[in-house]
């Protein structure tokens, strides 16, 4: 790239670099100046002096994060909270693909499809609403398992150990519909003559879907898998925080609802943000992870 | 000609179709319920043990009630709430699809020497950010904390969607542009004239999940607003259907003195009163989002 190159794309494309403009600043200041803001992390944060000029305290707020008790019981549950919730909710939409795929009649495929979608078109705040009302004193879930002797009537949100099978199933209520979408999409290209075949191998449908259906779109599932995974640090904080309460804090609070409230509600800047650091920085760490395991053992991956 | 089906086919179909039909009573029944209490009298439904409510509850001393609608349209936080939704999302998606398709176009320019410094610069945000407090503290520099900007701007542009347009720029072809640059045609009347155009579908599917996404959001508004005013529908809904401190807003005009009795009954009117926009519209825009899951699966 010499000097004449660079002046001919001046002259030829300065007017598309000008209308590039806005969209830089944009991404300068939301999302480049809040990475240099990381540094409040390692300050002690006062009003006066900003986060350019409060005192540097190096890495006190971490280590002060790493002795609190907070560490161990953030981390297990963040962790707990998603894996549980992989298990469940992962495998879930791929099997309804698959069920779907086995239906015949166009129409009822289209109305069961269009109705499983419905619950993620619903807003979050209604969904915990709802969820609430269901699990309180004589709320209709709530009889239900009491019917089958699951629990007693009484509001089961301030119980913890109901809040987790609370969160993972909900969540597979809400997105089973929406998230089978991409898997049915991969197995309208699944080709059609592996099936004729097999058929005249004389493999029945069972072991169709074994050998061809399943590794046809298995790319579609390790890619989601890796998205799943490398995004499950920060994984619907929203619904933690509308449904949590102080009674349920011990299961249900995670890194990212920890630093909403430690941060933000209390206004403990440094330390939340030097815990939301520590954060994207396991995230990154799981996304590399998937990425490079993945890559060694199906030759899929992300980059 | 037609195969014969073995029968143990024909058994999975059945367990299929049961299957099925038992998925989508799943996702309908709550809102089912949710739809039929929002009718029933207030005080079978304090009263009621029976589970779901799949038919309005109602005796011949405690008839049908419109009540919980009529003290919901009386409550005027959440008419405001309504309003102020409706200029979250819409000034926000004009925003956002302005916004996405600019820089979808500038990075779909063949030949620029810079532009791929842009697209690196957009999807390195993607895997890293400064976290909730920095941008805070930056939107609190910035002196937009607290007023209806923060909540336009926030997430206006989404890298995803940069991405998306830039493929369906990339896909229209580049001789319908250059003759149009003959002709004396600049940058932004190519833009509005030529290539939004050519691209309107992928233009809508993104302006609908966008548009979605901004009337569902909670989150940004709890962290930014704190001026009642200003509160979108979702923070109200918060007070009313989770803390019920919101409950304790609607003027009950008479009957003040049982919130109690009605609390339920409150309640459920307000779900179906915030989603019922959103569910008569859905079943006509979800092939849009169909669409849009594979495009971007083909990206991914």
């Amino acid at each position: 790239m010499n000097k004449k190159t660079i002046k001919t794309d001046w002259i030829r494309n300065r007017s598309v670099y000008f209308l590039a403009i806005p969209i830089l600043i944009y991404f300068i200041i939301w999302n480049y100046i809040p990475m240099v803001g990381i540094m409040l992390g390692f300050e002690d944060y006062s009003a006066r002096g900003g986060f350019l000029f409060s005192e540097w305290i190096g890495l006190q707020n971490f280590v002060d994060f790493f002795k609190s008790y907070y560490l161990g019981r953030l981390l297990w549950n963040t962790f707990f909270l998603n894996i549980l919730s992989i298990c469940v909710n992962f495998p879930a939409p791929i099997i309804l693909a698959l069920l779907l795929n086995e239906v015949e009649n166009q129409y009822f495929k289209k109305v069961i499809q269009t109705i499983s979608y419905m619950p993620f078109f619903v807003s979050m705040v209604v969904i915990c609403g709802i969820i609430t009302d269901f699990f309180s004193y004589n709320g209709a879930l709530t009889m239900l398992l009491v019917k089958l002797g699951l629990a007693e009537n009484k509001d089961l949100m301030n119980v913890k150990e109901y809040f987790r099978p609370i969160y993972i199933f909900s969540g597979t209520w809400q997105n089973v519909g929406y998230g089978s979408i991409i898997y049915l999409a991969a197995l309208s290209g699944v080709d059609q003559e592996l099936y004729e075949a097999a058929k005249i191998d004389g493999a029945g449908r069972w072991k169709q879907t074994i050998h061809i259906t399943i590794p046809s779109i298995s790319p579609t599932i390790i890619i989601m898998l890796i998205l799943t995974i490398s995004s499950l640090m920060n994984s619907a904080i929203e619904k933690i925080i509308l449904l949590y309460r102080p009674l349920t804090y011990e299961v249900a609070d995670v890194i990212g609802s920890f630093v909403y409230r430690r941060g933000l509600i209390d206004g403990d800047f440094d330390y939340g943000t030097s815990v939301g650091l520590f954060n994207s920085f396991i995230s990154l760490l799981l996304l590399f992870l998937a990425n490079s395991i993945s890559r060694k053992y199906s030759e899929t991956s992300l980059f | 000609m037609k195969i014969k089906e073995s029968p143990s086919r024909i058994v999975f179909k059945i367990i299929n179709t049961l299957l099925l039909l038992l998925l989508a009573f799943a996702c309908l029944s709550p809102l089912l319920h949710v739809f039929f209490a929002s009718f029933s009298d207030p005080t079978l439904l304090t009263q009621y043990q029976g589970g779901m409510i799949l038919w309005p509850l109602s005796d011949s001393t405690h008839p049908l009630t419109f009540k919980g609608y009529s003290f919901v349209l009386g409550n005027s936080s959440l008419i405001r709430g309504y309003a102020n939704t409706f200029f979250y999302v819409g000034a926000g998606t004009l925003l956002s699809v302005l916004l996405c398709s600019l820089g979808g176009y500038c990075v779909s320019r063949r030949g620029t020497l810079w532009m791929k410094y842009l697209i690196i610069i957009m999807t390195f945000t993607m895997f890293f950010g400064g976290g909730m407090i920095p941008l805070y503290m930056v939107n609190k520099f910035l002196g937009i904390v607290n007023t209806r900007w923060v909540i336009v701007i926030m997430g206006v542009i989404s890298v995803f969607n940069v991405i998306i347009v830039r493929t369906a720029f990339q896909a229209i072809p580049a001789s319908l542009e250059e003759s149009a640059q003959l002709d004396g045609a600049g940058h932004l009347t190519i833009l509005f004239r030529i290539t939004l155009p050519l691209a309107k579908a992928t233009i809508a599917v993104i302006a609908l999940f966008y548009a979605v996404g901004k009337w569902n959001e909670y989150l940004t508004a709890a962290i930014y607003l704190t001026d009642r005013k200003l509160y979108p529908l979702q923070i109200i809904l918060r007070e009313i259907l989770i803390m019920s401190s919101g409950t304790s807003e609607f003027d009950l005009g008479a009957e003040a003195g049982s919130y109690n009795l009605y609390k339920r009954l409150l309640q459920y009117s307000t779900i179906i009163f915030a989603t019922l926009p959103i569910l008569c519209v859905y079943p006509f825009v979800q092939k849009y989002f169909v669409k849009g899951v594979m495009i971007g699966s083909i990206k991914g």
